[in-house]
């Protein structure tokens, strides 16, 4: 780091195999240090730096004012003590750090690769590695450094790599080597190559590589698709050769990980203007005070000058007010003592450590334990308003199961009663011996069916093995790897697999199968290729038979568009059980065949060579052939995969969100795929009122889109709240709309959650029954938040937001900024699709700007280290995609659902704590100091000080440093389960209510109010006393030791009465730091110490002399209750009159633990049960169409396949297949847009919650809800029930109680019951009419939440007078 | 053996890592901060009637000799031209003002508490050291060293302005004056005489002071502070020690002789009384003012009106305090505290 730079290149040349050559240049070599120190540098530039912090800065020079003999009003250890302490403390800490960083460092620089050197392949450290080495990777190897591709075993110089930690994208990239160098296999060529590489300099565009390599007089141009970047691992590729341009701290991975910014807390901040405000009172009182000297040595001090005359030098009282300015500015600097930063390290370090050893937070799973990388930032974490979240690998496991399937309108997969043991995993084994065992399905009727020899279940499988672009490998017979580009194709072409179709290999021109241990190779004829606006991707093979036959798999829209008229009945079935498996999130996909004759293929293969060879328009072209064949196909059934969501994330959003916690997700996922894991994490839930969905392409269609999103908020709000008065508008939508029941019952249960509405809603032939509700109650409902109070504050209801990567582009442009942030902050949920990594950080970035509020970004892919970098805290989940993104987090954890734990527990309990400890801090010191100000008024503003020297140089470091670092470390104001169980707790910290500049004036004034009772009551009481040996009391080492030992019991008190979690620590540091005071001060009183040092100790025998008197104890009580008296009053009366949420849980909590004393323990298990509750998709039921084609690979795959560039047999030449992935990526683009231009969003079958399922329940999650709002208004009054009990006692009674609807609403609840069934047609079909009744259903149950959020305090049951009013209506 | 593996990371499950240490939460609830507000306040009160009815009881006479005023006994002397003054101040008792009795002078607007003056002293020499008798402490500037440059001792501001008036009691016994007899040991702390002040082991102790000379405003050197007592000289002589430790406040009183001996061990009886001072202290230049205090003690040493005023006030505002709690905890209390 410390290495003199060279100047900056301009560019860069390189020639291989030649290190005298390359020496020339200087550049950097691969060893990389991240490490600040060494042991001979460690002190000089550690001090350096710790002196560049301002505070240090100022005691060394309160230090260097102290020893200036006239100033000098206190030793000089006074402060050098605590100084020295502070200094070593964070020394210790800085190194302890940096030996960690060495120890990465060497662990990183000391890994073997092998590098070509005089022609032969020796083994060398990293480090070692220099530019212009060929270095050769294996499988699975990290690439060391940036390297340019030379040659790889795979034919074409291809070879693929990960890039999991530079960019966060799990699926495999292809490189490619120039064409002359892939050629040089083995070493020995390679050892003779000596081409030049001219480059660019170094730069950290990840994307970007632009070169040239001259070689036997020729150029080559380089892109990066020739470059192997350091980070990067190779895959599926069994070794390849790379020259390396850019090494160590050049490469693009150093250069993109830059210095960690350095990130301070709000409190941080706060706390630093504190201080500066401080400073300046300090200059003020100094002030006051020398000019109170200036007035005294005039008008006094120079007649007294025959007992005290003035100092030669200082002849006169200005001058001597101006040495006592100084003076007083040393002992009154004790109001910023320097132990208030390195106390609140200390209570920051404990605090990392309790998230470190938090077992609840603890994945078996990966043995990883949470671990709080950044020890600064803990309190924040209690003071969290926005979550930015990436989405695969940090709310979904990234990982696709084949889960359910329908094939020829018979569903398999469901599963069963969750009420009975889950049945067996299925074992494929002795059916199959080629079956992975890794797969899970539990349906053995689909086995069975499979075993029947079923035409239609074989034809299935069939096509999922042979319609895919999946690469296989066989290592040994049977031992089968599948290369999937995304992890969807993966997982159906291994069910296929298990289910006895097992894909074994493939040529460009074949397929061969094991269909139920028979192998059979079909003549693969073409690939029509997915892309994103086909959404489905066909094969057309020739069977052993010779009968040719396209199997299609796509999108359900799409494809049944193009199904054959007489598939209408299976279709609508199917169409059914795939709005059941949209419904429980999963991805579809519908799958068809066409059996060609020979003549069609023939005639059809003709026009697909003549789009194919068409140079305009190819991809149109190319478009319309797939479309041209793709027609009249039969159904077949459909799939669904699960994107696992990770454990616990429903619920974690949903207790999240009711810690007013909003959350974003930002994905480079498609849109398809962020709307489908936003509905199965509830992010997003079929009873919000709106999904609004933001995908123009040019700056003035992304704002209209925003405007009228925000038009439609306010007018739809407005609506509402007539609705709540007039009962007009939404509940004639409600009515005709027809939700399946009358105007009474549709606001009795809508409100209550709508779970009653599907006892009354037959099932639909041929679905399984509903799924009974899930056994354990889901812990916490998510109340709906209510909206922030923005400008926008009058709007009610729920919105999302979901929003392109393009259209973000523009939205984020300057002028735009606050319109986006205005409408996306209305809206509870927001969804930002196809981002780059560099847009998650400036979303991060705006709502920082805009928001004023304390940002937090999770996620795990190297994508998101920018967010994670740019907002407050960065949470980097430590799961399978590299370590990146924890590398540049804060926090590090391995499952998301311990985020909720991290915030609502840690988090909050570290802001409660260190607010209170600020709190505190401030106060004692100005108790303590404050006495001085007062005393100058006395002593001639002399700057003598009350106290003995030695207590004032104790005072902060031991006598009241451990208790309060001990509240700080320990305090607790309710247990971590009520943190959970009340969400609502978090929301001072967010409001930032425990500390701010009003509570900081609190402290201060009690501080002040101390010191003036602890000066003048001492004042009064000691100027006549005496003892009762007749000696008088009013000596000024009486005076000191009194004043002292009161301010020690006052604040030690205070304390005590701060503390509300007294444990065993908490005990040992009060009642030691008072045994401390008494100890110590014995000691220095001490005759023995005296006659050591006879001029240091004056206070000999005070102590004893002083604490014998009983007079001297009265004032003391008599001083501490009058200190301690008001403040006990006023927070008792505070509590009474103005409690907190969290005073009430904590009494609700103490009365219930004093009523049952052995409930205490059972607490956890109750805990437990919400910690394992997962029933991620189960829970949602009958809900809008997601249908999700969401193959997460890019096309271009079936080309590669068929051209068999990466098939190792073929010798078919190389196309240009580089230049065409690219351009077809923008292509599609394009063409995305204008397919979004012609259909309004609110239409688009994937996002807008279809009409016809609002009728089905309302997830159970939400419930409960509004019970559970009204119960964080009123504290729980039966102390014995947790909040999902109550809900489930509560719930029933509206029903019950309502009154039996009048008779037109029960005429209407008979026509809506009908309906429901009759409407029930493929959402993709959906007329646009339905979208605008849907508005109205979900308006009219919000109305009712509006009233029943109402009344919910008061006993009458809400839901008969809205029976009332919507018959009123009729 | 795979499972071990698993949780290798586990942190430790206890009481303390998972933050689950037993504690006691105390919360200010109403069954406790009442009736501790209501004990307190008694307590208080209680209290506070004792140290008032006992303060009631102590006798204290207070009387200014500075001589500002013309009529005042000592006004000749106040000028400071007069040397070797003396003036007599009269007072009579109508009642035995019972004993012990102490017997203090008192100083005015006099800043013992000034920083620069508290630290004008040199605790070694004033502990017998012998080398800080040649050569005292810097911080004794200006009266380290005289003008002939030899060495001050005891140096510094603090021993240079021993307060060196003297006084006589005189029982005026029909009409003939009878000397109460002073009693002026033990009136320093027993630290102060044994163990922060001592003199140098040198016998006599006028040898250890070669060398050195008196402070300016000395009469006599410090081994002849008390010719009556031999052991009553130097650094550890009463009146010296009782000037060095410094008062806090700029208006002190210091104890000078107690009464106890002989006829007035009980007191002084009811009669006339002259007290005799000799006026050598000056005070009028910078407006301080003089005066002598007789009083006696009680268990809680002198008169201290304020200390069971306070007690009574700060007790009953418990009380009241109390009071407006109740009520208000009693319209405001928890909804289920029933």
């Amino acid at each position: 780091m410390f290495r003199k730079r060279p100047p900056p290149e301009e560019e860069r040349r390189v020639r291989a195999n030649d290190r005298e050559y390359n020496e020339k240049f200087q550049y950097a070599s691969n060893c990389i240090m991240t490490s600040k120190y060494n042991i001979i540098t460690f002190l000089p530039v550690n001090l350096f730096e710790q002196f560049q912090e301002v505070a240090n800065t100022y005691f060394l020079f309160l230090l260097i004012l102290q020893l200036i003999p006239q100033i000098s009003s206190l030793s000089w250890f006074t402060t050098i003590v605590p100084l020295a302490l502070v200094l070593s403390i964070t020394a210790v800490k800085d190194a302890t750090d940096d030996y960690f960083r060495h120890k990465s460092d060497n662990q990183v620089n000391n890994r073997q690769s092998q590098v070509l050197i005089r022609g032969s392949l020796q083994n060398e450290k990293w480090m070692n590695v220099r530019v212009g080495d060929i270095i050769k990777l294996e499988n699975n190897q990290f690439v060391a450094a940036d390297l340019l591709l030379l040659s790889s075993t795979e034919p074409h110089g291809l070879c693929y790599i990960e890039t999991a930690e530079l960019d966060g994208e799990t699926n495999m990239k292809v490189r490619q080597s120039v064409s002359v160098t892939s050629e040089l296999g083995d070493p020995n060529n390679l050892a003779t190559f000596d081409g030049e590489v001219v480059c660019e300099p170094p730069n950290n565009k990840l994307d970007r590589f632009c070169g040239t390599l001259y070689w036997r007089d020729s150029k080559y141009g380089l892109t990066n698709q020739n470059m192997l970047l350091r980070g990067c691992v190779l895959r599926n590729t069994e070794a390849c050769y790379g020259l390396v341009i850019f090494a160590g701290p050049d490469t693009k991975l150093m250069q993109n990980s830059g210095r960690t910014k350095f990130k301070r807390t709000s409190i941080d901040r706060l706390m630093n203007t504190l201080v500066l405000w401080i400073f300046g009172f300090l200059v003020c009182m100094g002030v006051i005070l020398a000019v109170g000297n200036a007035v005294w040595e005039r008008e006094v001090g120079s007649l007294f000058q025959s007992y005290l005359p003035w100092d030669p030098p200082v002849d006169n009282f200005l001058f001597s007010a101006f040495l006592s300015f100084w003076s007083y500015v040393i002992i009154l600097n004790t109001v910023v003592p320097i132990s208030l930063y390195v106390s609140v390290e200390v209570i920051r370090l404990g605090h990392s450590y309790f998230i470190n050893w938090d077992r609840q937070m603890f994945c078996s799973q990966f043995n990883t334990a949470a671990e709080a990388r950044t020890t600064t930032l803990n309190e924040e974490l209690g003071q969290v308003e926005y979550i930015f979240s990436d989405k695969t690998g940090t709310l979904t496991q990234n990982i696709m199961s084949f889960n359910k399937c329908s094939i020829n309108g018979q569903a398999y997969g469901e599963v069963t009663d969750p009420l009975e043991p889950p049945p067996k995993r299925l074992d494929f084994t002795p059916f199959n011996p080629l079956a992975d065992p890794d797969f899970c399905f539990y349906d053995d009727t689909l086995l069975e069916s499979v075993k029947v020899g079923d035409l239609h279940t074989h034809e299935f499988f069939r096509l999922l093995s042979l319609c895919h672009t999946v690469m296989s490998e066989e290592k040994s017979e049977g031992e089968l790897v599948y290369k999937a580009q995304s992890p969807d194709e993966g997982a159906l072409v291994t069910a296929a697999r298990n289910f006895g179709f097992v894909f074994r290999s493939r040529t460009p021109g074949t397929i061969t199968i094991t269909e139920m241990g028979r192998p059979v190779t079909y003549t693969l004829l073409a690939i029509l290729d997915f892309n994103n606006i086909r959404k489905r991707m066909s094969v057309i093979v020739r069977n052993p038979e010779g009968r040719i036959r396209l199997y299609c798999k796509g999108a359900d829209t799409l494809l049944f568009e193009r199904l054959h008229p007489c598939n209408q009945e299976l279709m609508n079935i199917t169409s059914d059980h795939l709005n059941e498996y949209a419904a429980d999130g999963l991805r579809t996909l519908a799958l068809a065949y066409r059996d060609l004759s020979e003549e069609e293929w023939e005639a059809w293969s003709e026009s697909h060579r003549c789009a194919g060879k068409a140079t305009d328009c190819r991809e149109d072209r190319l478009a319309a052939a797939y479309e041209q064949i793709e027609q009249d196909m039969m159904l077949l059934g459909a799939t669904a995969i699960e994107d696992k969501l990770q454990e616990g994330v429903p619920e974690t959003i949903a207790i999240l969100s009711l810690a007013n916690i909003k959350i974003w997700v930002l994905t480079g996922d498609k849109q398809e795929t962020a709307v489908n894991i936003g509905y199965s994490c509830k992010m997003l839930t079929d009873d919000m009122t709106e999904v609004f969905i933001i995908s123009g392409h040019t700056v003035q269609s992304v704002r209209q889109e925003l405007r009228r999103a925000r038009e439609r908020m306010i007018e739809v709000s407005r609506g509402r709240d007539g609705g709540k008065e007039g009962g007009v508008e939404g509940w004639e939508g409600a009515c005709y709309n027809g939700n399946g029941f009358g105007g009474g019952q549709a606001g009795a249960t809508g409100g209550g959650g709508g779970g009653e509405k599907q006892l009354q809603c037959p099932p639909p032939p041929g679905t399984p029954p509903p799924p009974p509700p899930p056994s354990p109650p889901p812990p916490l409902p998510p109340l709906p938040p209510q909206p922030p109070s923005t400008l926008m504050d009058n709007i009610s209801g729920e919105f999302a937001l979901v929003i392109n990567g393009h259209s973000l582009a523009h939205a984020l442009e300057a002028d735009m900024e606050a319109e986006f942030v205005l409408t996306a902050c209305a809206c509870k949920a927001v969804i930002c699709c196809r981002v780059t990594p560099l847009q998650k950080a400036l979303v991060v970035e705006l709502i920082k700007k805009h928001k004023k509020a304390v940002t937090l970004a999770i996620g795990d892919g190297a994508n998101d280290v920018s967010m994670i970098k740019s907002a407050h805290i960065g949470v980097g989940i430590s799961g399978q995609e590299g370590i990146q993104a924890v590398l540049a987090s804060d926090y590090s954890f391995s499952q998301f659902r311990f985020l909720q734990r991290l915030l609502l527990v840690h988090g909050r309990w570290s802001y409660l704590r260190m607010c209170r400890f600020l709190c505190y801090f401030f106060y004692k010191n100005f108790a303590f100091t404050m006495v001085h100000f007062w005393f100058g008024f006395f002593c001639g503003f002399s700057a003598q000080t009350v106290y003995d020297q030695y207590f004032i140089t104790l005072y902060n470091i031991v006598y009241t440093s451990l208790p309060v670092l001990a509240m700080g470390i320990f305090d607790q104001d309710v247990p971590e389960q009520r943190s959970l169980e009340y969400p609502k707790l978090y929301e001072p910290g967010q409001l930032n209510l425990l500390f701010n500049k009003r509570e900081f004036f609190i402290c201060i004034a009690q501080g002040i109010y101390t010191s003036v009772v602890l000066f003048f009551v001492p004042y009064a009481v000691l100027s006549d006393a005496t003892q009762s040996t007749g000696e008088p009391l009013a000596d000024y080492q009486t005076f000191a030791v009194t004043t002292a030992t009161a301010l020690v019991i006052v604040v030690s008190v205070q304390i005590a009465l701060d503390t509300g979690f007294w444990t065993v620590i908490n005990h040992v540091f009060v009642w030691g730091s008072l045994g401390c005071y008494f100890t110590i001060m014995f000691a220095m009183h001490s005759q023995t110490l005296f006659i050591i040092f006879p001029n240091q100790f004056h206070f000999v025998g005070s102590a004893q002399s002083t604490l014998l008197q009983p007079v001297v104890w009265l004032t003391i009580a008599l001083a501490t209750v009058i200190c301690i008296v008001p403040v006990l009053a006023f927070r008792f009366l505070k509590l009474d009159l103005k409690p907190q949420l969290s005073d009430t849980v904590r009494y609700t909590q103490l009365v219930r633990q004093k009523k049952r004393k052995p409930v205490g323990r059972s607490m956890g298990g109750v805990r437990g049960g919400v910690g394992s509750v997962s029933e991620g998709r189960l829970g949602a039921r009958g809900s809008s169409r997601r249908s999700g084609y969401a193959f997460a690979h890019q096309e271009g795959f079936g080309e590669l396949i068929t051209s068999g560039k990466n098939m190792r047999l073929s010798s078919l030449a190389l196309a240009t297949f580089a230049s065409r992935h690219s351009s077809s990526w923008i292509d599609t683009l394009r063409k995305k847009k204008h397919a979004h231009t012609h259909t309004p969003p609110s239409a688009s079958g994937e996002c807008s919650p279809a009409p016809s399922y609002v009728s089905g329940s309302v997830p159970p999650l939400s419930t409960s809800s509004s019970v559970l709002g009204g119960s964080q208004d009123t504290p729980v009054e039966e102390g014995t029930h947790t909040p999902p009990v109550q809900s489930a006692q509560v719930d029933p009674v509206p029903s019950t109680h309502t009154p039996p609807p009048s008779a037109p609403a029960s005429e209407a609840a008979c026509v809506d019951v009908v309906s429901p069934t009759s409407v029930r047609c493929p959402g993709g079909d959906s007329p646009g009419g339905w979208t605008l009744s849907l508005g109205m259903v979900q308006e009219a149950l919000f109305g009712w939440k509006g009233i029943a959020a109402r009344t919910s305090g008061s006993s009458s049951p809400g839901p008969p007078s809205v029976a009332k009013e919507t018959s009123n209506t009729e | 053996m795979k499972e071990q593996q698993e949780t290798a990371n586990r942190p430790d499950n206890t009481a303390f890592t998972q933050q689950r240490l037993p504690a006691w939460q105390p919360m200010l609830s109403a069954g406790i901060v009442i009736p501790g507000f209501v004990i307190i306040g008694l307590a208080f009160i209680g209290i506070g009637i004792a140290l008032f009815v006992t303060s009631q009881n102590i006798q204290v006479l207070e009387r200014d000799y500075t001589g500002v005023e013309n009529n005042s006994p000592c006004f000749k002397c106040s000028d400071p031209s007069t040397k070797n003054c003396v003036c007599k101040l009269d007072f009579s008792l109508d009642k035995l003002f019972e004993g012990p009795v102490f017997f203090y002078y008192g100083l005015s607007n006099y800043f013992q508490n000034y920083r620069k003056y508290g630290v004008s002293r040199d605790d070694r020499q004033l502990s017998g050291r012998l080398d800080n008798f040649q050569s005292p402490d810097e911080g004794c500037v200006p009266y380290q060293y005289d003008a002939n440059n030899k060495p001050i001792v005891p140096c510094g501001s603090v021993a240079n302005s021993l307060f060196n008036d003297t006084f006589k009691l005189y029982q005026i016994v029909n009409g003939a004056r009878k000397l109460v007899p002073f009693d002026g040991k033990g009136i320093a702390w027993w630290t102060d005489h044994n163990v922060k002040y001592r003199n140098p082991s040198i016998t006599p102790l006028k040898n250890a002071f070669n060398g050195t000379v008196k402070p300016t405003f000395w009469s006599k050197p410090a081994y002849e502070l008390d010719p009556s007592d031999p052991a009553n000289n130097g650094f550890v002589n009463q009146d010296f020690l009782v000037w060095m430790r410094r008062a806090a406040l700029p208006d002190f009183r210091k104890l000078y002789r107690r009464i106890t001996e002989g006829d007035y061990k009980n007191g002084l009886p009811a009669g006339n009384y002259s007290l005799e001072i000799a006026y050598n202290y000056p005070v009028l230049d910078f407006d301080g003012r003089k005066k002598v205090v007789f009083s006696n003690v009680s268990w809680m040493g002198g008169k201290n009106q304020f200390l069971g005023i306070a007690y009574l006030v700060i007790g009953s505002l418990c009380v009241v305090m109390s009071i407006v709690m109740l009520i208000v905890y009693a319209k405001f209390k928890f909804p289920d505290e029933e």
